[in-house]
């Protein structure tokens, strides 16, 4: 074994890369979640985010508006479900995996023409003195501005959900539709425009791995991303900082799995492969808290 | 509920309306299971265009269906077993993790003919077919041999089944006779399909020293990861992947499955298909080797065209003695070229490797 050939700097870094899709997923869908909406159709969602902004940034030119498409095609496609499941009152489970099949179909579809074309390069940001900083420098302040967006996204939730009227009235829904609906809120409004942003976020973390991680589109790329954003959801107790922990746990044993294998280590290759889905379950369950939204994944109707 | 309800009945009527297309029987129905999307650009791409091929060859006498990214494993069965129930007369299956599953459908279906790929288990009703992928990974290993610089060759493996392990030793082999510092670092990414865990595996090969790439996943994120880190060289795998020449990707293996499709096609409509096993190579075509691109200097280009040259014309065989078993112990002796038995169910490394094959 030769574990000098694995430089802890550049392992760190690439850590905030791989972590990054599924951080930005995987904070939609909490905020979903929290305002009492199951939807399973993450991974539908982001592999449509992922065509949508491939399209967008090679016809364009500019990968920040295929960010943006990507983030509208995800919202729009989650607009689907919201329609399906707020208004026609179909079961969530259910319309999410549907979901899930019509995006991986529907971006199978939409990028046709696009396979084998290269993404727009999208630089990383060398941010002036701190990018400068040994060590500390090159693994945090040395990427592309997606990884800081992605930060911001949880940072900006989290006081949301904690300090916001707005947050507050988004848990109210959350935890009892028919108490918040008898204190006069728009359950069905707060539920969509929660469905919406999950789906942006869920769009931004596909176009993430079609704009910047592989750089490049082809069928079915998200592989299950999605569904690792779902499972990181429930097991960070749908708390935006335990999400932040689980989400880089799940990249960092991910990439330091892939150098150790490089490396030659005398770990047998399958507890490596296990080791990111152990390694985050167990972390998360130990620390396990909180609960789930009281009315998570129940319809709502005023007449009731 | 009434629009959920409507969606049902249409889905269903639609499936209703292809099985009772199917049971005119007058077309012969071809299907195929694929283990990727048809636009992964690589190996299921292939298999994609033999079918298209065979749609072309036989016009309105065939129909062709498939069905794309189907897991191996239980599902597959249920994939298999609803082809054969819409009428498929052939069914191609198209990946090594169906084999369990091909043999038990195949089982229930006596008249339908099955054909799987790169297995190892037959029936009366089941052939089995692959190409000899390790002689197109002797010409990759002599090439990359050459193009290191850093002595250490990446190799993204996907799972350890016998295929996989040809390759890898037959790649190490060449690369070793043309250079012996050579060293190889293997990742198994345990998977046939996974961009971003390839592109993740790639990276993680080139940060620690790799120079040269060889994947044997299917998808074209390695080829962009080498092409971002600037001087990796690439080979196409199972497709040409000719977008990313002429550098990073240098040269490629194609799987050519077009005129085994259309032979095996036409075997079920003159009625004569019987159960076969068949291993084909570079010689009858099943094996292609895409273009080497001018980033490989000229004497090394000759000497792989070369290479190729002997082995179209049977003279060489990639795995020819004196080979010694990763243990030290000895496999074949000076001259002795290893026998089909063994190289289908290789599960050793070849002396010189380091690690361990998962079992």
């Amino acid at each position: 074994m030769d574990l000098s050939a694995i430089n802890p700097i550049l392992l760190l870094a690439s850590l905030m890369v791989a972590a990054t899709p599924i951080l930005l997923a995987a904070i939609g869908e909490l905020v979903v979640e929290r305002a009492g909406v199951l939807n399973l159709g993450v991974e539908g969602m982001m592999i449509t985010g992922a065509v949508c902004g491939f399209i967008v940034a090679v016809n364009t030119g500019s990968p920040w508006l295929g960010f943006i498409g990507a983030a509208i095609g995800g919202a729009l496609l989650s607009v689907i479900f919201g329609v399906l499941t707020q208004f026609l009152l179909s079961n969530q489970v259910a319309t999410g995996l549907a979901l899930t099949l019509f995006g991986l179909g529907l971006s199978a579809l939409m990028g046709q023409g696009y396979i084998g074309i290269k993404a727009p390069s999208f630089p990383d940001w060398h941010i002036p003195l701190l990018g400068d900083i040994p060590v500390i420098g090159p693994i945090i302040f040395q990427h592309d501005p997606m990884v800081y967006l992605g930060l911001l996204i949880i940072a900006a939730t989290w006081a949301f959900l904690k300090y916001s009227r707005a947050g507050l009235i988004l848990r109210a829904v959350g935890e009892n539709h028919e108490a918040a609906h008898a204190l006069g809120y728009h359950v069905m409004r707060v539920r969509m425009l929660a469905i919406m942003f999950g789906g942006a976020c869920a769009g931004l973390g596909g176009a993430y791995l079609s704009l910047v991680r592989v750089p490049q589109w082809t069928e079915g790329m998200t592989a299950g991303a999605g569904w690792i954003a779902l499972a990181i959801v429930v097991f960070a107790s749908w708390r935006p900082g335990r999400l932040l922990l689980g989400a880089y746990l799940f990249g960092g044993v991910t990439v330091l799995q892939l150098n150790l294998q490089a490396a030659g280590a005398a770990i047998a290759v399958e507890y490596l492969s296990m080791a990111p889905y152990l390694a985050t379950i167990a972390v998360l369950v130990i620390m396990r808290a909180g609960r789930a939204p009281g009315s998570l994944g129940q319809s709502f109707h005023a007449s009731r | 509920m009434k629009i959920n309800k409507l969606l049902t009945g249409a889905t269903l009527a639609l499936g209703l309306a292809t099985g009772a297309f199917a049971d005119g029987h007058e077309k012969t129905k071809v299907g195929f299971v694929y283990v990727g999307p048809v636009g992964d650009g690589g190996w299921t791409y292939e298999h994609n265009q033999g079918r298209l091929a065979v749609e072309e060859h036989f016009g309105d006498a065939v129909e062709t269906v498939f069905v794309e990214s189907v897991p191996e494993g239980p599902d597959a069965e249920r994939v298999m077993t609803q082809m054969a129930l819409q009428g498929a007369d052939l069914i191609f299956t198209t990946s090594f993790g169906y084999m369990d599953q091909t043999i038990n459908v195949a089982g229930k279906f006596p008249d339908v003919k099955f054909e799987h790929a790169t297995g190892y288990k037959q029936a009366d009703n089941v052939s089995v077919y692959s190409a000899r992928f390790y002689e197109g990974r002797a010409v990759q290993g002599h090439i990359a041999g050459h193009m290191t610089e850093s002595n250490v060759i990446g190799y993204i493996a996907s799972f350890p089944i016998p295929e996989v392990i040809r390759g890898i030793n037959s790649a190490y082999l060449h690369a070793k006779e043309v250079n012996p510092d050579v060293e190889f670092k293997i990742v198994w990414a345990y998977t046939w399909f996974d961009p971003a865990k390839e592109a993740e595996a790639a990276t993680v090969l080139i940060e620690q020293g790799a120079d040269v790439i060889l994947q044997h996943t299917d998808s074209t994120a390695p080829q962009a990861a080498a092409q971002t880190a600037g001087n990796v060289v690439t080979f196409g795998q199972a497709s040409d992947m000719a977008e990313f020449g002429p550098f990073p990707r240098v040269s490629s293996i194609i799987d050519n499955w077009s005129p085994y499709y259309i032979a095996r096609t036409q075997a079920v409509i003159d009625g004569t298909w019987e159960s076969t096993n068949t291993w084909d190579g570079i010689a009858p075509g099943m094996v292609e080797i895409g273009d080497i691109t001018d980033a490989v200097p000229a004497d090394v280009k000759a000497s792989a065209e070369a290479l190729i040259a002997s082995m179209e014309a049977g003279e060489y065989h990639p795995f020819t003695g004196p080979v010694n078993k990763q243990d030290g112990s000895a496999w074949l002796a000076d001259g002795e070229v290893a026998d089909d038995g063994t190289l289908a169910g290789m599960n050793f490394y070849v002396e010189g490797i380091s690690g361990d094959i998962p079992q």
